[in-house]
């Protein structure tokens, strides 16, 4: 069987952040990033929000959200380097760059999630 | 005789300003930065709950500065353009089957724009019922 | 303003004659404005008429021999769709097809997308040929329709002009080639998915594309190419995960 490239599963890895941000992020960056600074609505509190984040499945949810997103903007930012600036002949620093960023933000959000 | 020397038309290094519909992909591609900016308010925000209500507390005055404020607008902007584009092009990739008939692609449209409501109600009811 | 004047129209028309010149220069000629004409009508008229030196390429002038693609008012089209009065009151922008090298005037060099075609293999590929007497291979309307709106092709490269992944990267498989693949991966027919899989399923295959869906807008034949891309994507990378989750399954 012939070596297949690497790429396929990116772009599984890209596509399913992309459909968990266009679900869910809208509303978490509305709510926590806009609506509550400006006062338009309520915070929930602080013991609320902690026992959101302690619970096992939202750490759970949250750590595949922020993974699944992460590597949706490495394959993409990596293609808008490569097309957008031209700069496909630095192709291995901009993976590096970009999975890598993913993999060490995941690594990231694994030890803030899971440590609250 | 010779082969005449071919033109090849050079691509200018900002292609994509030329033409209303690169532009526009350029911007949907840039959306992913301010999903990324996303992860990390996330995470400042979950790292500064885990430290106690005094950090969170700091955490809620550091994001109603002013310029936190509006890289948030612009950012729920981009992914505004990334929600209503990615389900757009959806129907393109998947082809659904339901007793051998193909489903169609509008219909594939409206059952994600379902779904966003339904889960952006669940989250906002989640955080909100406190 | 006189009735001659109001029924003419100005074409500016890229000419590139190696020979004289580095790059292309453009040249006016004024031609007819009728109701009927299209851009490849006027440039008929130029080499029937004013000047018998210009160089392009048309046969049908009906939509289906997909030779005669240009770039006209910046917008890759077939030059006998695209008709004067839409352009009026001009002058009309006629240029070469974009992202390809111009031989001479509007006469581009279409080796690299007729090379990237036999590279999928477009014809049907069966394990062993039937003998003929065994009669036709049928299909049903309904497997017919899986695969109908890609054979529609008529390998007119406006996808290719107006992809801008092809032009920064000439080495993509680009829209027409991958749609082609999948005219004949999708027809019950053919039994040539794994052949193809190699060139598709590649950095210069399908995961170059980043959608910029451009080549779906250009087509003059609804094929819609970037859709093309886009499903085969899905299914090399379900497969892909398929092989990575079960390497001992059968393919």
């Amino acid at each position: 069987m012939t070596r297949r490239s690497p790429e396929s599963l990116l772009w599984l890895l890209f596509s399913a952040g992309g459909t968990a941000a266009a679900l869910l992020v809208p509303v978490l960056l509305f709510l926590f990033g806009v609506a509550f600074p400006l006062g338009w609505i309520p915070d929930p509190g602080y013991t609320h929000l902690l026992s959101v984040l302690r619970h096992p499945v939202a750490k759970v949810i949250l750590f595949g959200l922020c993974v699944l997103c992460l590597f949706h903007w490495a394959h993409r930012f990596r293609y808008t380097l490569y097309d957008g600036l031209q700069l496909k002949p630095l192709s291995k620093t901009i993976n590096l760059f970009c999975y890598g960023g993913a993999a060490a933000g995941s690594v990231a959000a694994g030890y803030v999630l899971f440590s609250v | 005789m010779s082969r005449t020397a071919l033109y090849r038309k050079p691509v200018p290094t900002f292609w994509w300003l030329g033409r209303r519909s690169y532009a526009v992909f350029v911007l949907r591609e840039l959306s992913s930065v301010f999903i990324a900016w996303f992860v990390v308010f996330l995470l400042l925000m979950a790292g500064a709950i885990a430290e106690g209500s005094g950090e969170y507390r700091r955490f809620q005055d550091w994001s109603a500065n002013w310029w936190v404020v509006l890289l948030n607008v612009i950012a729920l902007l981009f992914v505004l353009l990334h929600t209503v584009t990615w389900f757009g092009l959806a129907p393109r990739a998947m082809v659904v089957r339901l007793r051998g008939r193909r489903v169609r692609p509008r219909s594939i449209v409206a059952l994600h724009y379902l779904l966003w409501a339904l889960l952006t109600a669940a989250v906002a009811w989640l955080i909100l019922d406190g | 303003m006189t009735d001659t004047d109001k029924d003419r129209i100005t074409l500016q028309v890229a000419r590139y004659r190696p020979e004289q010149e580095t790059e292309p220069t453009w040249q006016s000629y004024e031609v007819p404005l009728r109701k009927e004409w299209t851009v490849l009508d006027g440039l008929n008229h130029i080499k029937d008429h004013l000047d018998g030196t210009l160089s392009y390429r048309w046969s049908c002038r009906m939509g289906i021999c997909g030779s005669c693609g240009m770039t006209v008012d910046g917008e890759p089209q077939l030059s006998c769709a695209a008709f004067l009065t839409d352009s009026a009151p001009g002058p009309v922008r006629v240029e070469p097809l974009g992202n390809f090298p111009v031989i001479r005037d509007l006469v581009v060099e279409i080796g690299d997308f007729m090379n990237k075609l036999t590279e999928v293999k477009p014809w049907i590929i069966r394990p062993e040929d039937k003998p003929p007497d065994e009669g036709e291979y049928l299909q049903t309307p309904d497997e017919m329709d899986e695969f109908k709106q890609y054979s529609m092709c008529i390998n007119c490269m406006l996808c290719y002009a107006a992809c801008p992944v092809y032009a920064l990267d000439p080495e993509f498989l680009g829209p027409a080639a991958i749609a082609l693949a999948q005219r004949y991966n999708l027809d019950s027919r053919d039994a040539g998915a794994a052949d193809r899989r190699n060139v598709l399923d590649s950095a210069k295959g399908v995961w170059a594309c980043t959608l910029v869906g451009e080549c779906s807008t250009a087509c003059p034949k609804d094929v819609d190419p970037a859709g093309a891309i886009q499903r085969y994507k899905l299914t090399a990378a379900t497969r892909s995960l398929r092989e990575l989750l079960w390497p001992w399954g059968a393919r």
